[in-house]
């Protein structure tokens, strides 16, 4: 996602390594996804169902 | 010691002899307090061992906080994924396990600059007109 526009930012975090992190955003399962800090998207999710979550979240 | 054992070398080297643009790992260490970092160096060493492609740039988070800053990066290990531009793709801790993939995959992201999303998919983000910030929790395996 990050590719295809210049306002998308895409982290990936190693869970195990930062757990502070892991306390702000209680996280309990892995994938979590967090959207601007605010909107989980819990596991692997279909592309679209993902993209519409997050696009919605950030409006 | 190697990480990548032979035929793990061998199948990184065939998946990425197609990258079509040079790539750069941006890669923030920092030499105490920080048990993963020299483990990364190691793997990322590797990695541009295996494609022309692929250089690493290394940097240290204390002492070069203005590099730091520009890639909005503030822990370690760090790596950002730059390709013809910086698309914002970071990876924080060491990806190892299943993560080793997902960096191969954003190797080859920014090196073709192609998303490969579906079309409705790239429809919906082109309208986006705020920030889009992800943070993807994921653990080794």
């Amino acid at each position: 996602m990050a590719v295809e526009h210049a306002l998308i930012t895409s982290v990936i975090v190693e869970a195990s390594e930062y757990p502070d992190l892991v306390q702000k955003y209680q996280i309990s399962g892995v994938p979590k996804t967090m959207v601007n800090g605010r909107v989980e998207i819990l596991g692997a999710r279909p592309e679209e169902d993902f993209v519409r979550t997050a696009v919605g979240a950030a409006e | 010691m190697p990480i990548l054992s032979p035929s793990d070398a061998a199948r990184v080297r065939e998946m990425l002899a197609s990258l079509p643009n040079p790539v750069r790992l941006v890669f923030f260490t920092q030499t105490l307090n920080c048990e993963t970092c020299e483990p990364t160096k190691q793997m990322l060493g590797e990695l541009a061992e295996l494609s022309g492609q692929i250089t690493v740039e290394e940097h240290n988070l204390l002492l070069e906080a203005e590099a730091a800053a520009a890639y909005g990066i503030d822990r370690v290990p760090a790596i950002a994924v730059v390709g013809a531009e910086d698309y914002g793709i970071r990876f924080l801790g060491m990806p190892s396990g299943y993560e080793f993939m997902s960096l191969l995959d954003a190797i080859q992201l920014v090196s073709s600059g192609d998303s490969g999303l579906q079309p409705v998919s790239r429809e919906l983000l082109a309208g986006l007109a705020a920030p889009l910030a992800l943070q993807v929790f994921v653990t080794p395996t």
